[in-house]
């Protein structure tokens, strides 16, 4: 056990600044961690025995604050205290301006035959929201990975943020027609008004209002990235992107194998940095797509929190599925049961002679509110007028 | 106090702790910070309050939450009618000033759970299922525990209530309170916890049929359920075959059968689980 704890130089600065740098490792892998966590850890540490066991335990309940954090949370503590990762907290390059010089060149290089860096430490566990299917996945995938800024520039983003926003315009039906109670609103609620004036010996001292609720549509978006979409990526990708910069309330997942929730790597603010923490979610991007079980498992975990009746589903996948396609209609059949629309987008679609013969498209049709041609931003922008009809 | 502390303090009670949730119940005590309970439904969340204050011999404050529920049913609100009385009875001497004393004051859960001579526990359920406007309220009282009313000026806390929030994934929580607050996940206990928990609960029941009750229930939950049975669900289907004399889980299918009852709360669920399922599940577990 000793040989494999991390050793600190001579001139360490303390346990303190060791603190503050597992912090700096642990926002680098996406953990929102502030200054007043960092004290918090601190104090937490204070209060402890200096075990590691205790201290992991520490940590962990100091700096996770999500489910999802918390499954990764021992994995990041792996790689920074013990000598198991320290390579990836220098995945994030502090300057971009070279990848940008060399992207457009590659650009073409690599549509075809794709890179294939191999990964050399598959350790710390980026990425894990498959629960047990992460180690098999890294395992069995092919381990190429590629960097998304590659493929998308910045102006695809900006490009793609207005399309975004007008699709989410088009899909909403913005105000219910229903009036419901509330704490402001346009007109006044008279017989709560009443009810209320009981209270005050008749005189109607609180007025209580109602109005129309607002009921916005989420718009829930999962992209294939395996190989036979890499064409596509570059649309597909920006446009994601752009969607959460768009629109608070959307959620945005990758699929190739396995599913991963992207939503909170893209909010960043930054959308070079949000591309870039994407790519080390998305590992094994351009590899074999598994489309069934990665819609079933969208249907059993985060579809019960994040999808419901005022949900669109839009799914941009060109219906090619290593596995039998069966398994794509059931797990559709288990969504639309949770009241949502489903959309599938399909690059192929727009082809003259498409039609949708293969196993995994023809199982999805049934379920399908839409099913529509999207091969290139101009394309998704032309999806508006469906989109206000749905 | 140690983590270690926290837990047998709670095991004293009947609540078996994992190591994870003692150390954010140590950190949340002893830092005096808020502590955010995630997990799903059935795992013990609200238990562990009840354990808490048991063990601690305070008053446990719960504060069911739900979508509208505003200042006035979580905070305090005036007592309006009696202040009418007060101006009916005093006539044309009424005190103004009296009528916005504490005298006339409704204390709410929060309200109450700073102003009490023993720091209380105070259990705010499901805090998912209030509003975000009801979340920022809270991000305030849970930041400085001070109410601010303003007919009276702000009340202090006199004492800092322990704080516990859970949550089961209604909605996403807003990042503020995450940050405020601890946090642990509680998952479905493992196989050994779970034995562990059923012989505290129930220390009259058989070894044989507990092992079995525990080994089926934890491949129930492998199976794909809609709502998959908690801790609470499986206490019941131990008590209920206790009740019922099974001594041996495969032994009777039919008992089995009407048992499920306990477990399985939706109709596809038990349209998936057949006789036949039950019974290889039972087989498994015995």
């Amino acid at each position: 056990m000793r040989g494999a704890v991390t050793r600190f130089a001579a001139r360490d600065p303390g346990p303190a600044a060791r603190i503050a740098g597992f912090m700096g490792h642990l926002r680098a892998n996406g953990f929102r961690l502030g200054i007043a966590e960092t004290e918090t850890a601190l104090a937490a540490l204070a209060t402890t025995d200096c075990s590691e066991p205790a201290t992991r335990r520490a940590l962990k309940s100091v700096c996770c604050g999500s489910a999802e954090d918390w499954a990764r949370f021992d994995a990041v503590f792996d790689s920074f205290w013990r000598n198991g990762g320290r390579v990836r907290t220098k995945a994030v390059p502090s300057n971009t301006t070279p990848a940008k010089a060399t992207r457009e060149a590659e650009g073409q290089a690599t549509s075809g035959a794709g890179r294939t860096d191999a990964s050399d430490s598959q350790k710390d566990g980026e990425a894990d929201t498959g629960g047990e299917g992460r180690l098999i996945a890294t395992r069995v995938a092919n381990l190429r990975r590629r960097d998304l800024r590659e493929v998308v520039s910045a102006d695809d983003i900006r490009l793609a943020e207005t399309v975004a926003r007008r699709l989410g315009a088009a899909l909403r039906d913005r105000r219910s027609r229903r009036v419901k109670a509330a704490a402001k609103g346009a007109r006044i609620d008279l017989r709560r008004t009443l009810r209320a004036s009981l209270s005050t010996g008749g005189e109607p001292f609180r007025l209580k209002r109602r109005r129309r609720p607002d009921r916005p549509v989420r718009i829930a978006a999962l992209v294939d990235v395996s190989g036979s979409m890499q064409p596509y990526a570059r649309p597909f990708l920006a446009f994601l992107a752009g969607l959460m910069r768009a629109d608070a309330a959307a959620d945005a997942y990758l699929f190739h194998t396995r599913l991963v929730r992207v939503t909170e790597a893209l909010r960043d603010e930054d959308p070079f940095r949000a591309l870039n923490r994407i790519s080390l979610l998305a590992d094994g991007f351009g590899g074999g797509s598994r489309i069934g079980a990665a819609l079933q498992h969208f249907a059993t975990t985060h579809a019960r929190t994040h999808v419901d009746g005022r949900t669109v589903v839009m799914i941009l996948s060109d219906g090619y599925d290593s596995a039998p396609g069966t398994d794509i209609g059931t797990a559709l059949g288990r969504l639309s049961k949770r009241g949502c629309r489903i959309l599938w987008l399909n690059p192929l679609k727009g082809w003259r002679d498409y039609a949708p013969v293969a196993s995994g498209m023809a199982a999805a049709l049934p379920h399908l509110d839409l099913f529509a041609p999207a091969a290139t931003l101009d394309d998704l922008a032309a999806l508006e007028t469906e989109l206000a009809r749905l | 106090m140690t983590a270690d502390t926290v837990q047998s303090g709670l095991a004293a009670q009947g609540y078996v702790a994992s190591p994870d949730l003692a150390m954010a119940l140590h950190l949340a005590l002893s830092l005096g910070r808020p502590l955010l309970l995630e997990g799903a439904a059935g795992v013990g969340k609200t238990e562990v309050a009840r354990a808490l204050a048991a063990w601690k011999r305070c008053d446990l404050i719960r504060l069911q939450c739900y979508e509208g529920l505003d200042a006035a049913q979580a905070i305090y609100e005036w007592n309006y009618p009696r202040q009418l009385l007060a101006i009916r009875a005093q006539g044309d001497h009424a005190d103004e000033a009296k009528l916005f004393s504490e005298t006339y004051l409704l204390e709410r859960p929060l309200l109450r759970a700073i102003r009490q001579p023993i720091a209380p526990v105070l259990l705010i359920d499901e805090i998912d299922r209030a509003d975000e406007e009801f979340e920022a309220y809270l991000l305030e009282i849970l930041s400085d525990f001070a109410i601010t009313i303003p007919e009276l000026g702000t009340l202090r806390a006199t004492t800092r209530p322990m704080v516990i929030l859970t949550a089961n994934g209604t909605r996403d929580l807003s990042d503020a309170l995450r940050r405020r607050c601890l946090y642990a996940h509680v998952d479905y206990p493992d196989a050994g916890t779970e034995l562990q928990i059923l012989t505290t609960r129930h220390p009259t029941l058989n070894h044989h049929l507990a092992a079995q009750v525990v080994g089926f229930v934890q491949s129930l939950r492998k199976e794909e359920l809609e709502k998959k049975p908690g801790v609470a669900e499986m206490l019941d289907f131990a008590a209920a075959l206790a009740g019922l004399g099974v001594a041996d889980l495969s032994a009777d299918p039919a008992i089995l059968q009407a048992a499920l009852a306990t477990l399985l709360k939706t109709q596809s669920d038990r349209a998936i689980i057949t006789t036949e399922v039950a019974q290889r599940l039972a087989g498994k577990a015995a």
